[in-house]
């Protein structure tokens, strides 16, 4: 985190501790608490709408979060977040059913994936690459497939009903209350991830990624490290289900195909691999597309475009292709996803007028 | 026991099996040539198996010759799609390239059910009769047709490898790119003509799939089912992924038999592979033909 720190005159830092902030400058740690308390007034507008698009964008980035701790800070692929995901959903709803309060099932749901990963993160301790991916595209459809079938856990294809948290008698279950349940995850969430990458955890986790070998060399675990990294990506996917479970109080075995894994790849391909702040991006991004390409059907409606293309029944396709060529498109022309164009546009406006 | 449809369901594995070790061979020619885990394989039956459909139906063309045009498309889409996306993301980082053909494959799933709709489509008739009978059991000729084919790619591919030049050319990239290149080998043809085929031969088996059970977007998951038969016989073994993709099929027909005899787990025709799957890359990483270059730790 700190390598990137956009400070405009030389290097000052004398110790380690000033190396491994997270924010570089106090400027930058008055705007993110800032930034955190104008969040808080997003609920007196009133805006349903827009607050559901942001609670969906709390959930999805601390899931995405987690697969970006695997793949851009590890360097492990998976392809079954999405059942993770699911995995931690259905705790939750499991954990409510059995008489635990909502607030504390959140948790424990988060604990009980982490238990699911770590099984499928065995073969993830002694597989590499592709063959991790191959690994945990299998794990998708196995979990899937689970869903379908243990009625007790997850209430077979009918799905599982479950409630929103409440807190002394006083439930949230509104947007604009809920919206807060999310933001006191997502703030939590995030500032352990930029802890965790300061800490001798985190960086031997990049240190796995970036060349095993040396890595292993220099005394660290291999095994250890890889499970780890799977067992934290498998608890935010948890927590990420959870808080999506008690939005929705409704929990359906279909809702966690491998498409929706796919969405949780795109959005830190597009967010930026190996960022923190990326996968909010990248959620943001994700959440957003599908609102943005609904707009663009519904702005050409009736002309044309619309005539020729066959856009009005064709929305859904339409995203899911956006959602691939995005892929490509990043990966090919912008590698380092939206943090890093973030951190450019950053750079540009600090330095303004005299940019070189 | 139901004996009979013990050896019925063996047989239809069999031959579904075979098709699967088409698609795997190609697959692993492209593992082979370029290095390059291709997640969307089975968007290459999908294209292939709708354009045939719709030249077909839309248009009237006779079988031969739309079939002839269908292969004929898919040799420029497969050029093409490795010249525009693969192309610029060679040296990058494997989880790239995997999560790049990812896209792709999304992307194309969704293009087709946009361009064709989400409803399983058939084909056009092709046989006049429809069921041959074979050492007293009833099979559909088009199944016969299924196999004949792809006995036919696999001797294709033999003698592609083993004696014709550019089968060389391939087959020494694969070894060592500097080598190749350095022997006069162009690597970036044989990149392009690794893709073509292997989008050709995916859309025959497509074509294939297609005339028997319509074409829908089911038919991507074939891609998918790659996974199990080319792990089983090797990612790099092009007999291995024939064998892995016969054995595949006779698993899960086999599997589906016990589960709807014995078990009653439901869907186990589905899963199956991907339990075996899990088994293999614990014990087995390399699979049974494949190199053994794994390294674990």
């Amino acid at each position: 985190m700190a390598a990137i720190a956009m400070t405009p005159c030389g290097d000052f830092r004398q110790s380690y501790r000033e190396d491994t902030t997270i924010f570089p400058t106090r400027l930058s740690r008055h705007f993110a608490i800032a930034g955190v308390a104008l969040l808080c007034l997003v609920p007196l507008t009133g805006d349903r709408y827009v607050l559901s698009l942001m609670i969906q964008m709390g959930y999805l980035g601390i899931a995405a979060l987690g697969l970006n701790i695997l793949v851009g800070f590890t360097g492990q692929i998976s392809i079954g977040h999405a059942a993770f995901f699911g995995v931690g959903a259905f705790a939750s709803a499991w954990f409510v059913e059995h008489g635990v309060p909502v607030l504390l099932a959140m948790p424990l749901a988060g604990v009980a994936t982490t238990a699911v990963g770590m099984v499928f993160g065995i073969p993830a301790a002694r597989l590499k690459g592709l063959y991790l991916a191959i690994a945990t595209l299998a794990a998708q459809f196995i979990i899937e497939d689970f869903f379908a079938r243990a009625r007790w856990f997850t209430g077979g294809v009918a799905g599982r009903i479950t409630q929103p948290p409440s807190l002394f008698g006083f439930a949230f279950d509104s947007n604009e209350t809920y919206f807060y349940v999310v933001l006191v995850w997502v703030v939590l969430m995030f500032v352990a991830a930029a802890n965790l990458m300061r800490s001798r955890d985190g960086r031997a986790l990049v240190a796995v990624r970036d060349h095993y070998l040396s890595a292993e060399i220099m005394g660290i675990n291999l095994t250890y490290y890889r499970t780890l990294s799977f067992g934290i990506s498998s608890f935010f996917a948890g927590i990420g289900g959870a808080l999506y479970a008690h939005y929705i109080l409704f929990v359906s075995v279909e809702a966690f195909t491998i498409l929706f894994s796919i969405q949780f790849l795109g959005m830190i391909i597009i967010g930026g691999l190996g960022s923190v702040m990326g996968s909010m991006m990248g959620a943001v991004f994700m959440v957003m597309l599908p609102e943005v390409v609904q707009w663009f059907a519904d702005a050409v409606a009736g002309g044309m475009i619309d005539r020729a293309l066959r856009l009005g029944n064709a929305v859904s396709f339409l995203r899911e292709m956006v959602i691939g060529a995005a892929i490509i498109l990043f990966l090919i022309f912008e590698p380092d996803g939206l943090a890093h164009r973030w951190r450019l546009i950053k750079a540009y406006w600090k330095l303004y007028p005299f940019s070189h | 026991m139901n004996w009979e449809l013990l050896f019925q369901l063996t047989l239809n594995g069999l031959i579904v099996g075979t098709l699967y070790g088409v698609v795997a061979m190609s697959f692993v020619l492209i593992y082979k040539a370029s290095q390059v885990v291709n997640f969307a394989q089975g968007e290459f039956l999908l294209v292939g198996a709708w354009v045939c459909w719709w030249l077909l139906t839309e248009h009237r063309v006779p079988f031969l010759w739309g079939f002839l045009v269908t292969l004929a498309f898919m040799t420029l889409f497969g050029i093409l799609i490795q010249v525009v996306v693969l192309r610029p993301l060679i040296g990058e980082p494997v989880i790239s390239v995997i999560m790049v053909t990812i896209g792709l494959s999304i992307f194309f799933q969704a293009l087709m059910k946009w361009m064709f709709g989400v409803f399983a489509q058939p084909f056009p008739p092709i046989f006049e009769t429809q069921v041959v009978n074979v050492m007293g059991l009833e099979v559909q000729s088009v199944y016969l047709m299924s196999l004949v084919i792809s006995v036919a790619i696999m001797g294709g591919f033999a003698w592609f490898f083993t004696a014709s030049k550019h089968g060389l050319a391939m087959r020494a990239t694969a070894f060592d790119q500097q080598v190749a290149q350095s022997l006069g080998i162009s690597v970036r043809q044989v990149f392009a003509m690794s893709w073509a085929i292997s989008a050709v031969v995916s859309a025959v088996a497509g074509v294939v799939v297609g005339v028997v059970n319509g074409v829908s977007s089911a038919l991507s998951f074939y891609g998918i089912k790659v996974f199990p038969a080319v792990i089983l016989g090797g990612l790099d073994s092009i007999l291995g992924a024939v064998l892995g993709g016969i054995i595949v099929g006779v698993l899960e027909n086999v599997a589906h038999f016990f589960d709807s005899t014995l078990l009653n787990w439901g869907n186990m025709y589905q899963i199956a592979p991907f339990y075996v799957l899990v088994l293999i890359l614990m014990i087995k990483p390399y699979g049974l033909f494949g190199t053994r270059t794994i390294e674990r730790v």
